[in-house]
């Protein structure tokens, strides 16, 4: 595979995570358990759709070929998105969009840090724009852990289950495809296995703050950055894409 | 989902620059008061609009009564001598 296709492949999945994550926050959208929690989800998933944004007109214009941020959001299939498998996974309750959440902006934030120091420019100027949301998105779902995890015996039971849930997708996150692999070599970004002792560390102090229990490292899901989806990716994209799917071009 | 037990109303003042008076823009619920700050960022500076945010659980706050407006603020009225109206300002004086 040539370099070009790795960082076409590689910019796909940063803008992938953003937009599956962002549309499952948008779901809470009108849904929010409390006025100021729907408005606080809704500006995450804004943010996040803007990251996607910015990445799918970055990986656009390395295709070429009439290729937009449009077509690469809304006319791909399952099989040709490269996020993570965790971003893709149901809101669940309050506390399941909290974990995936938590988890996610963690690794993205370790992540933005090393990616402004790219060799490569445009994801460098988007890791920069990025990451003063991304710190607020860790600190925001930090602090739900904990006031979820350290609440009522009800909290509690169901924070630790949403921790439990979600936990075998959490090492996808830090094991590089091959994409990752060969464009950490040329300095365009970092082996994301780099960041796993940062990731955990970060990750178990605040679960541990919650007075939460850190499940252990048995069998981890993968497959995501391959395109390999779990079933919850069909109907995500079913929903998203329906309206540019029967009305190609619609506009208003 | 809060049917037993609301969370306290919080009051919420921004200030929009530096330099300027931190102002009221209205209320929120939150748990306590770092939630309320968290809130207050979400739902009141969204479009850039403060550099310092003030929250203060509204039952703190202490109002005079409408029914006393009479007695508190008319008698104002009629001492214009406490108005500093009657100084012939130069013209380079701005904003006054």
């Amino acid at each position: 595979m040539s370099a070009e296709n790795h960082l076409f492949l590689y910019t796909l999945h940063l803008a992938d995570n953003a937009l599956v994550l962002g549309h499952r926050n948008s779901e809470w959208t009108g849904h929010g358990p409390i006025l100021e929690q729907d408005i606080a989800i809704s500006n995450i998933a804004l943010d996040l759709i803007g990251q996607a944004r910015n990445l799918y007109q970055y990986a656009a214009e390395l295709k070429g070929g009439g290729s937009t941020e449009d077509s690469l959001a809304y006319l791909r299939d399952a099989r040709a998105f490269k996020n993570c498998l965790l971003v893709e996974q149901l809101n669940g309750d309050w506390g399941c969009t909290i974990a995936r959440q938590f988890f996610f902006s963690t690794y993205q934030y370790y992540l933005y840090k090393h990616l402004v120091k790219s060799v490569d420019t445009r994801l460098a100027a988007i890791a920069e724009k990025s990451i003063k949301e991304v710190a607020y998105h860790l600190r925001w779902s930090s602090e739900w852990i904990v006031r979820l995890g350290d609440g009522t015996a009800e909290s509690k039971t169901r924070m630790q289950k949403a921790v439990d849930l979600l936990w075998p997708y959490m090492g996808e996150l830090t094991t590089a495809a091959d994409y990752e692999i060969a464009l950490a070599d040329s300095g365009v970004t970092v082996n994301p296995d780099f960041l796993k002792i940062m990731f955990n560390e970060k990750v178990n102090s605040v679960l541990r703050e919650a007075t939460l229990n850190i499940p252990p490292d048995n069998w981890m899901q993968s497959g995501g950055k391959q395109g390999i989806h779990s079933e919850q990716l069909g109907y995500l994209l079913a929903e998203m894409q329906f309206l540019q799917r029967a009305y190609p071009g619609a506009e208003w | 989902m809060m049917e037993k037990q609301d969370w306290p109303l919080w009051e919420v003042f921004i200030r929009s620059r530096q330099g300027l008076d931190h102002k009221h823009v209205g209320s929120l619920h939150a748990a306590d008061a770092q939630m309320a700050i968290e809130n207050a960022r979400d739902v009141y500076t969204r479009r850039m609009e403060g550099v310092s945010i003030w929250v203060a659980e509204s039952k703190n706050i202490h109002a005079s009564s409408p029914d006393e407006s009479e007695s508190l603020f008319e008698p104002a009225n009629d001492k214009v001598y406490r108005h500093p109206t009657f100084y012939d300002l130069p013209d380079q004086l701005k904003h006054m």
